[in-house]
């Protein structure tokens, strides 16, 4: 800055504008500056970001507002809680027989992306990460299916909590299967849906299965 | 490029290479991907490649600067051994990337996911039916997404079945073990079976092996399916001979088509079948075994009490007893 120093403006004219940088110095996410906002600001924001995605999956009707901006926040919260819902089950201390935390997270993970590939595959036209953001997000009724067996089975473990426990848990494999296909059918063309949604069932069945067979020790 | 002709009133059509993404062989997918504008994959590549050309122009003007004002060797050499580093690293990573992005390509798997679900239906139906005319090479559909997906789901009935019978893996996972058993025997068998028609002369690809294979595990999935819910043993073998049976006769007679020699014939789909049913015996078995047991212990409290009968003692026995006490009494 060495050569402005001798700049000198006259006092009567108005100097005004924008200074812009070039595209090239400006990192990719700022619109607006948001390095001086509070951390409080920026949580919060990201937060009703997360928030409007868990309403938008309850009630599944189309709108791309999962799919513009997506994020992998939202699926590693269920995907954590889920896992550790789900340890420490169905097998004395010595043999490890329940899903444990490390398989639960793979199986989540590894089956939503066999899935993306799968629909990329077949001619999609939603990006990688967007589709690991709504399988990620559909997630949610199966982890409030584990919430409502856990409690139920606190209460005991007979016939009818294990018929209350498949109700529930068949009603909320339904809803995430349906929630899912509304978002990433549509970015298929129109006579493979079909070839998408199975897999997607196949998937979500499995996470069901080892919510329904959960039982603690 | 479209240039009229030298006759004035026909126009040639020539179309020129398009040579984009650095000479890559592939259609890069990223560059016609509509919907991720704002994905952090595409800015990322964008930041990447400004951030490159800035490093470019700021380390030149950096070299010249620097060159003016330390004078003398060291300085000198240091900086062109620096240079040349930095010029071997990009011309590196340039190479790396282009043949990544030639060779992890999904799209490279695009030409073996173009199915309709009506053909997947068809070919489904189609494996349990074996051909009759085996003197003309049958045609087998280069696909995989049948048989991908037919292998999950053996994954899937697998798990079903080692839930049920309470099964314990006590090196691993349950879903490790459901995974490593279906793919290893699809991979595994398929490039087994593909090496030996290399030896015995049959004209088969390894996608063609591939798919025929994946298809046969249909079979599998229906009998394991039914018997993993309903334990008799005597069910499980008819399914075992019908429904394996049929699968495997229609794998084998695809085979038999494309094989000539009745020695090669004899090698390959002996080998085929004995894999093919021997599998399917031993998912029931090794994933199943519990059952048994559990049936046994439920049928416990429905059996007559133990009866406690009188034992005929010999009287040899007897009589060294009382011996014996009255020697002790002494």
């Amino acid at each position: 800055f060495a050569g402005l120093a001798d700049v000198s403006i006259s006092g009567d004219i108005p100097v005004e504008g924008e200074i812009t940088v070039p595209v090239g110095s400006r990192s990719p996410d700022e619109d607006y500056s948001t390095l001086d906002e509070p951390v409080k600001d920026t949580i919060m924001r990201d937060l009703k970001a997360v928030g409007k995605k868990f309403v938008h999956v309850m009630y599944p009707k189309k709108s791309s507002a999962l799919l513009r901006d997506w994020d992998l926040w939202g699926p590693l919260v269920l995907c954590v809680s889920l896992a550790l819902m789900l340890q420490g089950g169905s097998a004395d201390s010595k043999d490890d027989g329940g899903p444990q935390f490390a398989e639960v997270f793979v199986i989540i993970w590894f089956g939503a992306v066999v899935i993306t590939l799968n629909s990329k595959l077949l001619g999609g036209t939603i990006s990688f990460f967007q589709s690991l953001c709504v399988l990620g997000y559909c997630i949610m009724p199966l982890t409030v299916a584990m919430l409502v067996c856990r409690l139920v089975l606190l209460a005991g473990s007979g016939t009818i909590s294990f018929i209350i426990r498949l109700i529930v848990v068949v009603a909320m494999f339904g809803w995430s299967t349906l929630a899912s296909t509304a978002f990433l059918a549509d970015s298929q063309p129109p006579n493979r849906k079909g070839l998408v949604v199975y897999p997607i069932f196949l998937f979500y069945f499995v996470i069901s299965w080892m919510i329904l067979t959960f039982t603690p020790q | 490029v479209v240039g009229p002709h030298s006759g004035g009133a026909e126009w040639a059509l020539t179309l020129s290479t398009p040579a984009q993404g650095g000479g890559s062989a592939v259609i890069d997918m990223e560059n016609m991907d509509d919907t991720s504008g704002s994905s952090f994959e595409d800015m990322g590549e964008m930041h990447q490649r400004m951030k490159e050309e800035e490093e470019e122009e700021g380390e030149a003007g950096a070299a010249e600067e620097e060159d003016g004002e330390f004078l003398g060797m060291k300085g000198l050499r240091g900086q062109l051994g620096r240079q040349v580093a930095d010029q071997m690293w990009q011309v590196g990573k340039r190479q790396a990337t282009r043949a990544f992005s030639l060779y992890a390509n999904i799209d490279i798997l695009r030409p073996y996911f173009d199915v309709e679900p009506i053909q997947v239906r068809a070919r489904l139906m189609e494996s349990m039916i074996p051909v009759k005319m085996i003197n003309f090479p049958q045609k087998i559909a280069g696909e995989l997404y049948g048989p991908l997906m037919l292998v999950f789901t053996l994954v899937a009935i697998l798990l079903h079945g080692m839930k049920t019978s309470d099964t314990i893996i006590r090196e691993g996972t349950l879903m490790g073990t459901a995974i490593g058993t279906c793919f290893g025997y699809w991979l595994g068998v398929s490039s087994f079976i593909y090496f030996l028609a290399y030896l015995c002369n049959a004209q088969i690809t390894m996608v063609q092996m591939l798919s025929l294979l994946g298809y046969g595990l249909f079979g599998h999935c229906i009998t394991l399916f039914v018997t993993y819910n309903i334990h008799f043993h005597s069910l499980f073998y008819i399914f075992w001979l019908g429904v394996g049976g049929l699968s495997t006769l229609r794998m084998v007679a695809v085979l038999v088509s494309r094989t000539v020699g009745h020695t090669q014939r004899l090698i390959l789909c002996g080998t085929l079948a004995a894999l093919h049913m021997l599998f399917l015996l031993y998912l029931h078995f090794a994933y199943h075994k519990v059952v048994e047991g559990i049936l046994d212990t439920l049928e416990g409290p429905n059996m007559p009490p133990f009866q406690r009968v009188a034992r005929d003692i010999p009287v040899v026995s007897n009589a060294v007893l009382n011996t014996t006490a009255k020697a002790i009494a002494l």
